[in-house]
């Protein structure tokens, strides 16, 4: 097709010499222990700062707990989070982000039912014009009507393009069918809601909800932890409460049944969204569930994506991965595919499942998945984004930067016995239930024919 | 910044290779740069380059289909590919035990692929899964990567469609990826890029021992895909039945970066004045002030990064706009913001702004291993100089308010595409 002469496929693939043997690996250097404060200030916050001066940069996580049980709190928390950084008493919108942009800064707030997060980043010099931003929003957010105003329209805007989004329908019914109307099903408010939103309603959730104790601030890049949290604490004097933010009710235990096939008229593709109740990372169990939840489909390497990817072409993107919820964890299985083989891929799936628990992880499947994860722990804390993101994400249910640099020790030790207990137990098929999203036209003929599908 | 140690030498079948030591974290970036995207394939075969990109995980001579991934991920490592206009590259990050184990994958897959037509089957169904996850079956799929181009540009390789039409990916076949390969992926058509936690000396000597007896192959003469500048407004429409809301795509041609460097700085610095953070020129006045948009965003390069692709390259704005504003309001109302830039420029304290702005994310982009290691190998292929990504954030800031004027001027009304997504249903 472009070269006037040329070999063939099969010429391409063989050289005079022959296959060659893979090289082994080199010795592992560990990474280098960073200089860590992790305290709780006066007014009750969870401050962490780690050194990590790579890059001239400082990154900010904070997370509130921020649930709430009124029908109308999703829509509130929405528009507070959207509103949150668009002025103060003494700041405009413009300002917020004038200020913010010297150093090189932003800030963001998303609300989801567990928490508000605030994240960020700046140069790292930049670092007191960055917390005096957070801390004037943290203690003087305006909600000004206007603001307040552009905000919920470009909310509904933003709420009507989620909801057109396959992922995000599939999701949305996933949440409803494990959990009915507890409250962390519902991640996206309705428009009509959002519309009922007035300005102070936003400054009484504010003022009611937005605390410090039992929050957590955590701070990484080129600082120095001890200063730093000085700085935390003086720019944050002004915030504080007897009250402590808002935990998420207990959540119901997700039990296996049936999948429900929602329809979508015209789709030439499905969502397969499978889930089953799992374990958080302080059970015991853990570190062999999460090699097994490697296995089956946590990584390209996996029995799902070699089989429904790699073998038979059914999907672009297979994954299972845990979710961690404020009580907990679960597992989820996640794979779009085209309508014509949907049935197919579940039918996959939930083979693999079955077949994990009934034919265990090899010696090798079992190596390979945990040198990932003692790996991808190295890679995926390398920068200084990443390790902030994982230092939060462990923080916030309890566990402590030790947890983090013990974790390789953990998986080092499971045992393959372990594994297969864990994979019959937690990832058998019987202990699924899910979705599927998809045209019901073309899937419910063979659908019902596999069973283990509530059809429209 | 602190400028970063780079090496680079020059195998003798004509790899060329950047080292890039940094060993603040025991991890490993390893990338090859092919100098071939989808600019370069032929007509008839939309989607081709990406196609061959998958077709390049299948296994290798030493390495049986899916040892690749399994090789990679058993060394703790991540892996990935993608298929730009101008490159496709190839990538691992790994813990520094592994560096070389991924430069013996990449050695043998540059030396030896396997290509078969039952893996070229099954990566045309993988790539169709993709194209109906990435583009067909979600709003505003493709947009405006896939859609303006057509608008803007006359000539097949710039129009086209990256991704591919279901048919023409169909039609491929093993003749046309030995074609392939033999034209375009030979070692002195390529960038070998290693950063990381590593001496000089030991990754010099690697190098040499898994890349130098890839054999050297003639390299293709790189066509110019050079068209004239349009001389009147364009208007396209793409249909989307996903779309909830209006959105429109405006593009503009950039200055060739090869030859007028400085103009092509001046307009990444303008993109930064026009919509980067609240305090922006078109953001504070159409998304807040005037309500006229729900989001609006003006980047370089068709995946909004600047200097990733040769000459031609396209300014976007892009844009979602409630039914009720009309397309000409919207374009009335930018065409007004960049013509006041072009009178006056931006003042000082915003250049500072947009200029602290990009370094902090440019810091931020290289402290991830696998951005660093991508940037130097794009920029040393593409460019000739893998220490541009580093010296981008002192580039930007040298940029004068003249400069940003000029590149405002020259965001012509009368030489732009204007691509037009109704909102599914028809509500303009």
């Amino acid at each position: 097709m472009t070269a006037v002469t040329h070999r063939t496929a099969e010429q391409i693939g063989h050289t005079e010499r022959g296959p060659r043997p893979l090289p082994d690996l080199g010795a592992q250097a560990e990474a280098a222990l960073p200089s860590i404060v992790d305290t709780v200030i006066d007014n009750g916050l969870h401050v962490i700062v780690v050194r990590r001066p790579a890059v001239p940069m400082v990154e900010l996580r904070l997370r509130i707990p921020f649930a709430g049980t009124d029908p109308m709190h999703s829509a509130r928390a929405e528009v507070l989070a959207n509103a949150l950084l668009t002025g103060t008493k003494r700041r405009n919108r413009t300002q917020v982000d004038t200020d913010l942009a010297a150093v090189g800064g932003d800030l963001a707030a998303v609300v989801d039912p567990e928490r508000l997060s605030v994240g960020g980043s700046a140069l790292a010099d930049g670092l007191p014009v960055l917390l005096d931003v957070l801390a004037d929003a943290l203690t003087e957010a305006a909600y000004r009507e206007e603001e307040v105003g552009r905000e919920k329209e470009r909310l509904t805007e933003r709420i009507q393009l989620a909801r057109s989004q396959p992922s995000v329908i599939a999701r949305e019914a996933l949440q409803r069918y494990r959990y009915g109307d507890h409250p962390f099903a519902k991640e996206m408010p309705e428009a009509e809601e959002v519309a009922r939103v007035e300005p102070a309603d936003a400054r009484a959730l504010h003022q009611a909800a937005v605390l410090p104790k039992g929050s957590l601030l955590v701070l990484v890049g080129d600082i120095d932890p001890d200063s730093t949290v000085d700085a935390v604490r003086a720019a944050l004097t002004g915030w504080g409460s007897a009250a402590s933010a808002s935990l998420l009710p207990v959540l119901p235990t997700v039990t296996g049944g049936d999948a429900l096939l929602v329809h979508r008229p015209g789709a030439v593709q499905s969502q397969i969204r499978l889930s089953a109740q799992a374990i958080p990372r302080t059970d015991p169990r853990y570190p062999a569930l999460q090699i097994a939840n490697l296995v089956y489909g946590g990584y390209f390497s996996s029995r799902l994506v070699e089989n429904i990817r790699e073998d038979k072409g059914y999907t672009y993107s297979a994954h299972s991965y845990f979710e961690f919820t404020p009580s907990g964890a679960t597992l989820m299985v996640d794979a779009d595919t085209a309508s014509s083989v949907t049935p197919a891929a579940l039918w996959e799936a939930r083979y693999e499942l079955g077949r994990l628990g009934l034919v265990p992880p090899t010696e090798a499947e079992v190596n390979a998945a945990r040198s990932y994860a003692i790996g991808s722990l190295l890679t995926s804390t390398a920068s200084q984004s990443g390790l902030a993101g994982t230092v939060a994400a462990l923080a916030t249910v309890g566990l402590t930067f030790d947890w983090l640099r013990e974790h390789p020790l953990r998986l080092a030790a499971v045992t393959g016995e372990q594994i297969a207990a864990a994979a019959l137990e937690f990832l058998a098929p019987v202990n699924f239930t899910g979705v599927v999203v998809g045209d019901a036209e073309q899937l419910a003929p063979q659908l019902r024919a596999i069973g283990g599908v509530v059809l429209p | 910044m602190a400028a970063p140690e780079l090496h680079r030498f020059t195998l003798p079948n004509g790899l060329r290779v950047v080292l890039a030591p940094d060993r603040t974290a025991p991890v490993v970036g390893v990338s090859v740069h092919y100098d071939v995207g989808f600019r370069s394939e032929p007509e008839g075969r939309t989607g081709f380059a990406h196609l061959f990109e998958h077709l390049m995980f299948q296994g290798s001579e030493s390495l049986e289909k899916l040892a690749h991934f399994r090789l990679v991920q058993s060394s703790g490592g991540t892996f990935n590919g993608s298929t730009h206009p101008d490159y496709t590259d190839y990538y691992e990050v790994l813990p520094s035990a592994a560096l070389e184990r991924a430069l013996f994958l990449e050695a043998d897959r540059m030396r030896a692929p396997r290509i078969t037509e039952e893996n070229l089957r099954n990566q045309v169904d993988v790539v169709k899964e993709e194209i109906r996850l990435r583009v067909l079956n979600t709003p505003y799929g493709g947009f405006p990567w896939i859609w303006l181009p057509p608008v803007l540009y006359g000539t097949f390789p710039n129009a086209h469609n990256g991704y591919g039409d279901f048919s023409e990916l169909e039609q491929a076949n093993l003749d046309d990826c030995a074609a392939f390969f033999d034209t375009y992926y030979a070692p002195g058509n390529a960038v070998l890029t290693v950063a990381g936690d590593f001496t000089v000396e030991r990754a010099t000597e690697l190098v040499h021992q898994h890349f130098e007896d890839v054999p050297a192959r003639p390299t293709p003469q790189r066509p110019s895909f050079a068209e004239p500048h349009p001389r009147s407004e364009l208007r396209g429409t793409h249909t989307d039945p996903h779309a909830p809301l209006p959105a429109l795509a405006v593009g503009y041609r950039l200055p060739d970066p090869s030859t007028e460097l400085d103009a092509y700085l001046a307009h990444v610095v303008l993109t930064g004045v026009l919509s980067d953070g609240d305090s922006s020129r078109l953001q504070e006045r159409m998304v807040h002030r005037e309500a006229l948009v729900t989001d609006i965003s003006v980047s370089c390069g068709l995946f909004g990064a600047p200097l990733d692709a040769r000459d031609p390259d396209t300014l976007n704005v892009t844009a979602m706009h409630s039914p009720e504003v009309s397309v000409d309001r919207v374009l009335g109302v930018l065409d007004e913001e960049v013509e006041k830039l072009a009178v006056s420029g931006p003042q000082p304290e915003e250049l500072a702004r947009v200029a602290a702005r990009w370094a902090a994310s440019l810091h931020r982009e290289q402290d991830r291993i696998v951005s660093r290691t991508l940037a130097f190998g794009a920029a040393e292929l593409l460019h000739g100089r893998a220490e541009l990504a580093a010296e981008l954030p002192e580039l930007l800031s040298a940029v004068t308010t003249e400069q940003v004027a000029a590149a405002a001027k020259s965001l012509r009304p009368d030489a732009r595409a204007v691509l037009v997504v109704p909102a599914a249903g028809g509500a303009q």
